[in-house]
């Protein structure tokens, strides 16, 4: 009878480059966030808080004073180091998620160093030279524990993603040992660090944080204005243009896996001697997947990783605060960092594709 | 103690802490089969954990009925609604809005866990304490559904018969996806879509259906496995360590049993095993801690030893992790 073709109520366009404008793609990205927030609101709800009062707590929990704001500042800090960390595997689409077990790793052997040479530096100042060799050790190390899962990846295409993973389990289960057997100094605890062990402080602030930003600008230049930067990216696009180009992708991809582990290491090295000033086997605290966040969220920029980082710094912070104040479960926080992860990577499909509604013609033969 | 008694002990341990590893490995070979890597089953376990425990008591505490068969159907039901919500998430998220699934499967990861936690702890506020089901049904659910006469048969009697209810499920579980996959004309069809998705769209089968179905299903499944764990292992309550990593092992099997059903029956076993070893079979030059990474250095070998394989029987399905997009063939 009605022999009309029937089109789909819903059609896609896939848009094509550059057709949307900046304003359009941060308005889409920017709604995706409020858009995560307000369903943050269903989760505070169940508690039985007023989410206006509970964003209220948080915000003014992680920047309400100075010393909130070095807090927050604190917590971001290891966020955008592991971000950036992360960033070159992925942008190689190599799934590295051992970011907590490489920072593991550097903590280690950063602390080892201390352990072993802080006789040799007395005093009740930071030793340069003494930190420098703790950072040293922990790039090796953490390197180290993101080459082994690259070299296995590269040679026999060994699964990455559950490698890194496992990996992060292994030396976690080292430190539980070192921490409660042989570097144990009391009740499962090991020992400060020393004065010279410690990173000093800057705008009241270890001075970790001068490290990371200066990496944000060496992982950018070595992203975008060097030879591996490029070759990572076209093995990223595409694997076998890059054979055909004639790279050699085993060995830029055990590379970049020991660079990646390698900051992350020195993330681990901040941590220890920076914040915490000594070695336990949560050291790691969930950072090495909340940067998988930070780092994807950014498009793997390395200078909006900084604005991510801080964000989820603010968020992480705020229910640090919200737990004490209000009663809400600290685990708050990891319910809205998915619920932004998931709302920003679905805006990307709006940003990228067009949906077109099924247009009523003069016939009306679609309207049902 | 003789060799025989240990090895049955051991056997039996290894089975209640391998049956929440079984569930969870079930459902990702499911989701897997379809082409959909879902990384996220820490988190639909932790979820499946919280929420199967949330529903038990809550069901106890406003009927006031203490039932095992029940609690059992309850257990089961809200942890596999809880995963199924999930996978839906993860579903809408990878098929529809085509985002990756590597990332979106740890965003579902970190997700899952959060709220887990958030459940547990609010149940635990909620209550004033720890969350916990009548002593009764505390005993009762572990046990072993079948008649003391059986359990007592020597040797193989407490092996065979002396398990919780959820391991013989899982068993059924499994030869039921087995059956499934090998044996009928939708089981063929989800494997089509798993290996060339394009080839079944062309073949008219509904790729998008056919994900989404066996995702959701999957993610149901495995996070039946968060809440046998806090049946079975955690004594029916709610801790926040105690599910770390479970999920994570799961995914690992899928690839150590090959993708197969009826394999995972025994590698979860094994697994299960894994775990328990450093508290069963103690060995003085090793220390607990170190002892304890056992199953996840046994993983990273058989990563490796599975990817030295060649074999095109012993393969991922050819689709798995990829989108597909009807438009961009």
């Amino acid at each position: 009878m009605d022999d009309q073709i029937k089109s789909p109520l819903l059609r896609l366009d896939k848009r094509s480059k550059d057709s949307l404008g900046p304003v359009s793609v941060w308005g889409i990205r920017l709604g995706s966030i409020v858009f995560a927030l307000l369903l943050g609101c269903i989760a505070i709800l169940l508690t039985g808080n007023s989410p206006i009062k509970a964003y209220g707590t948080m915000i003014n929990g992680a920047l309400g004073s100075a010393v909130y704001r070095q807090q927050t500042v604190k917590k971001a800090i290891p966020l955008l180091g592991c971000a950036l960390a992360i960033a070159p595997c992925f942008k190689m689409r190599f799934w590295n998620i051992g970011a907590e077990g490489q920072i593991t790793a550097g903590a280690l052997a950063a602390t080892f160093v201390a352990r072993l040479l802080s006789s040799s530096f007395p005093g009740d100042k930071p030793s340069l030279p003494l930190l420098l060799l703790m950072a040293l050790a922990a790039l090796l190390l953490g390197g180290l524990w993101g080459l082994i899962p690259g070299f296995f990846k590269a040679k026999w295409n060994t699964n990455e993603t559950l490698f890194t993973l496992m990996m992060n389990y292994i030396i976690i289960g080292v430190v539980a040992w070192l921490q409660a057997g042989p570097w144990e100094a009391r009740q499962g605890r090991i020992a400060q660090f020393a004065p010279a062990a410690q990173l000093p402080k800057v705008a009241g602030v270890h001075c970790g944080w001068i490290i990371v930003l200066a990496l944000v600008i060496l992982v950018h230049v070595y992203m975008k204005h060097t030879k591996h930067g490029y070759e990572i990216a076209v093995i990223g696009d595409s694997m076998r243009t890059a054979q055909y180009a004639g790279m050699n992708v085993g060995r830029i991809m055990m590379r970049t896996m020991f660079l990646s582990g390698a900051i992350s290491g020195l993330v681990g090295f901040i941590i220890c001697a920076g914040a915490n000033h000594t070695l336990a086997k949560e050291i790691a605290g969930g950072v090495g997947f909340t940067s998988i966040t930070v780092a994807w969220l950014s498009q793997l920029n390395a200078f909006a990783m900084i604005a991510i980082s801080l964000l989820l710094g603010v968020l992480s912070k705020g229910a640090d605060t919200l737990q004490t104040v209000m009663n809400v479960p600290v685990a708050i926080s990891d319910i809205i960092t998915g619920l932004l992860l998931f709302c920003m990577l679905g805006s990307e499909f709006f940003i990228n594709y067009r949906i077109i509604l099924r247009k009523k013609n003069g016939k009306g033969g679609a309207a049902q | 103690m003789n060799v025989v008694d240990t090895i049955i002990l051991l056997l039996i341990a290894a089975i209640a802490y391998g049956t929440p590893l079984l569930f969870g490995t079930l459902g990702e070979i499911l989701t897997e089969k379809s082409g959909n890597l879902n990384l996220g089953v820490e988190g639909i376990m932790f979820m499946g954990g919280a929420i199967g425990l949330g529903g038990m008591f809550y069901f106890e505490k406003l009927t006031g009925i203490s039932s095992y068969p029940l609690s059992v159907l309850v257990a089961i039901l809200a942890a596999f609604l809880a995963g199924a919500l999930a996978s839906l998430i993860f579903s809408f998220l990878t098929i529809t809005l085509r985002t990756n699934q590597n990332v979106t499967g740890l965003a579902l990861a970190i997700f899952g866990t959060g709220v887990g936690q958030f459940a547990g702890e609010m149940m635990r506020i909620r209550v004033g304490g720890y969350v916990s089901l009548s002593l009764e049904l505390k005993n009762a659910l572990p046990a072993s559904p079948f008649p003391q006469f059986l359990q007592d048969v020597p040797y193989v009697g407490k092996l065979l018969f002396g398990n919780s209810i959820f391991f013989y499920l899982g068993i059924l579980a499994a030869v039921g996806m087995h059956l499934f996959l090998k044996k009928s004309r939708k089981g063929l069809y989800l494997r089509a879509v798993g290996e060339n998705p394009a080839t079944a769209d062309s073949a008219g089968i509904s790729v998008t259906r056919y994900k989404y179905l066996a995702t959701i299903i999957g993610g149901g499944i495995s996070a039946v496995g968060g809440v046998v764990y806090i049946i079975t292992t955690a004594g029916c309550t709610w801790n926040n360590e105690g599910l770390s990593g479970v999920g994570w092992l799961a995914v690992a099997l899928v690839i150590f049993c090959l993708w197969r059903p009826l394999s995972a029956i025994w590698g979860s076993v094994l697994f299960g095993a894994l775990m328990i070893l450093y508290m069963r079979l103690q060995l003085s030059f090793i220390p607990t801690e170190l002892y304890k990474i056992l199953p996840y250095v046994v993983t990273v070998i058989v990563l490796i030893i599975s990817s030295l394989r060649n074999n095109k029987e012993k393969q991922p399905p050819a689709g798995l992790g990829l989108a597909y997009f009807r438009e961009d063939r």
